[in-house]
């Protein structure tokens, strides 16, 4: 029990000190998974919602293979993109494997099936409504799309927010293909579950805290947003 | 209502009857060991006979050094399988394990790209990587092959600093195969390397340096810890792995595929 009281208040310490190393971990977690959320946003709101709000043949089809791509296991993205980044790989060339870039490319093939499919159901439940009543109000085609975006906009940030949520908790990814190099590719999760086998609490508890903190704070805006509803 | 009642009365027995299963028994012995000897195969090759032979059922923790001397502190192992002298000696010391015998050996390797460099010996090769600023991977991980490496630096007298030593926090195959990708050197046991070599873009710079000895060790924990410590299980498998027949068979590892002894059996106990 005793070293588990020790490491957490070894922990407070380092927060309290503003420790180098751990506030660059954190800062490099947030960097990263933030800008493989924006990406995939990015991608996934325009695709998703404009599929959503049409009607077309084998709809099932899709659904049923674009929804069970939402669970895709973070290791099976992490192999799949450092066998295509290896040096010996098609994308070999580009030497990415073993860096930020390569962590967010998968981050971004993590989250992007995930908020395709949130924002697909939701352009296909509440979208077309919207799209059917803007129609009767005399709207012109092109605007359609930006209505329906505009009047959904709080509920695709909290697709965003999802996704940001899954992309900085998830470890196996950036595990493979960032190879958890100090100062480099160390991230949150990475750094948490390197410190477990090497018998070393303090900084894993900080870090543990952190992001349990950003989880909650992301998860209770998500709350607030769907309460308002 | 009787629906829901009932589905979760299944579930209740179902979660009971998987807990049941999943309980330690006294069958159980937990072996902490290091990485090195399940990437390279070997408790693969050993635990099967060991199980059928005993009867008992190994829950094999492969961690770092450092970790698994961690968790014989903790009483959270039954058995380790060790390889870092000076910190064992010292968790001996401590009183934290009850008997340690010697039970194979083999010698790290440094190992680096497939170039012209030439290195003769350890102090040759530290110097030439720390001089011309050439990568070198470091498990950094507090495990067995780091604290070698870290005693090695030491050794001879230099710090190692700088954007050319990458510290990878992971185990010896993850760390190869950054080496590997980055262009970099690295030490490695001469088990995990062959194991994975066929899959690497490295070779061997310096071998067999006496200062390269890497002495695995069998710990069997102080069992007055905690009351889960399999104390008779523990000794069963330090006088198994110990026993003339089993490092006969230790000794045979490896030698069909690479033409050598993976892990070199001590005879003298």
């Amino acid at each position: 029990m005793d070293y588990i009281i020790q490491g957490v208040s070894q922990a407070l310490t380092l927060l309290l000190k503003l420790d180098r190393e751990l506030y660059s971990i954190i800062l490099l977690s947030i960097l990263v998974s933030l800008s493989a959320t924006l990406i995939a946003t990015a991608l996934f709101v325009p695709i998703g919602v404009s599929v959503g709000l049409r009607k077309f043949k084998r709809e099932r089809l899709f659904e049923k293979i674009l929804f069970s791509m939402m669970g895709v296991p973070s290791v099976v993205i992490g192999l799949v993109v450092a066998l295509l980044m290896s040096r010996r790989s098609i994308f070999g060339f580009l030497g990415l494997l073993y860096t930020p870039g390569a962590m967010i490319i998968a981050q971004v093939l993590l989250v992007f099936p995930l908020g395709m499919g949130l924002s697909y159901k939701l352009s296909k439940f509440q979208g077309r409504k919207i799209k059917n009543e803007g129609k009767l109000l005399g709207a012109k085609k092109k605007d359609l799309l930006i209505l329906v975006l505009k009047e959904l906009k709080e509920e695709l940030l909290v697709i965003f927010l999802t996704c940001f949520s899954r992309a900085i908790t998830e470890v196996g990814a950036v595990m493979i293909v960032g190879g958890n190099i100090k100062g480099r590719t160390r991230v949150m999760t990475t750094t948490i579950s390197m410190l477990n086998s090497m018998g070393e609490y303090p900084m894993g508890i900080a870090l543990g805290i952190i992001l349990m903190l950003l989880t909650f704070g992301v998860n209770s805006v998500v709350y607030i947003l769907h309460k308002g509803e | 209502m009787v629906k829901i009642k009932r589905s979760l009365l299944i579930l209740l027995i179902g979660v009971l009857c998987s807990v049941g299963v999943f309980a330690k028994s006294n069958k159980d012995i937990v072996l902490a060991t290091t990485t090195s000897v399940r990437d390279s195969g070997l408790m693969d090759y050993l635990i099967p006979t060991f199980e059928s032979e005993t009867g008992y059922k190994v829950k094999l923790i492969a961690v770092g050094t450092g970790k698994a001397l961690q968790m014989g502190r903790d009483g959270e192992a039954d058995v380790l399988l060790v390889h870092a002298k000076p910190s064992e000696l010292k968790f001996m010391k401590n009183g934290h394990g009850k008997e340690r015998r010697e039970v194979f050996h083999n010698y790290f390797v440094i190992v680096g790209p497939k170039d012209k460099q030439k290195m003769s010996s350890v102090e040759d090769a530290l110097g030439k990587i720390k001089q011309e600023k050439l990568n070198f991977a470091s498990r950094g991980d507090n495990s067995g092959t780091n604290k070698k490496e870290l005693q090695l630096w030491k050794e001879n007298k230099i710090i190692p600093k700088g954007g050319w030593y990458i510290i990878s926090g992971s185990g010896m195959g993850a760390t190869l195969k950054i080496a590997s990708e980055m262009q970099a050197y690295t030490l490695t046991d001469m088990a995990t390397y062959l194991h994975m070599s066929k899959d690497l873009d490295l070779e061997i710079k310096v071998g067999k340096d006496q200062s390269l000895l890497n002495q695995y060790g069998v710990i069997t924990i102080d069992p007055s810890k905690n009351k889960y410590i399999n104390a008779e299980g523990a000794n069963v498998f330090m006088d198994w792995i110990s026993s003339d027949k089993v490092k006969d068979k230790v000794g045979k590892f490896g030698v069909e595929e690479f033409g050598m002894s993976l892990f070199v059996p001590d005879r003298k106990n």
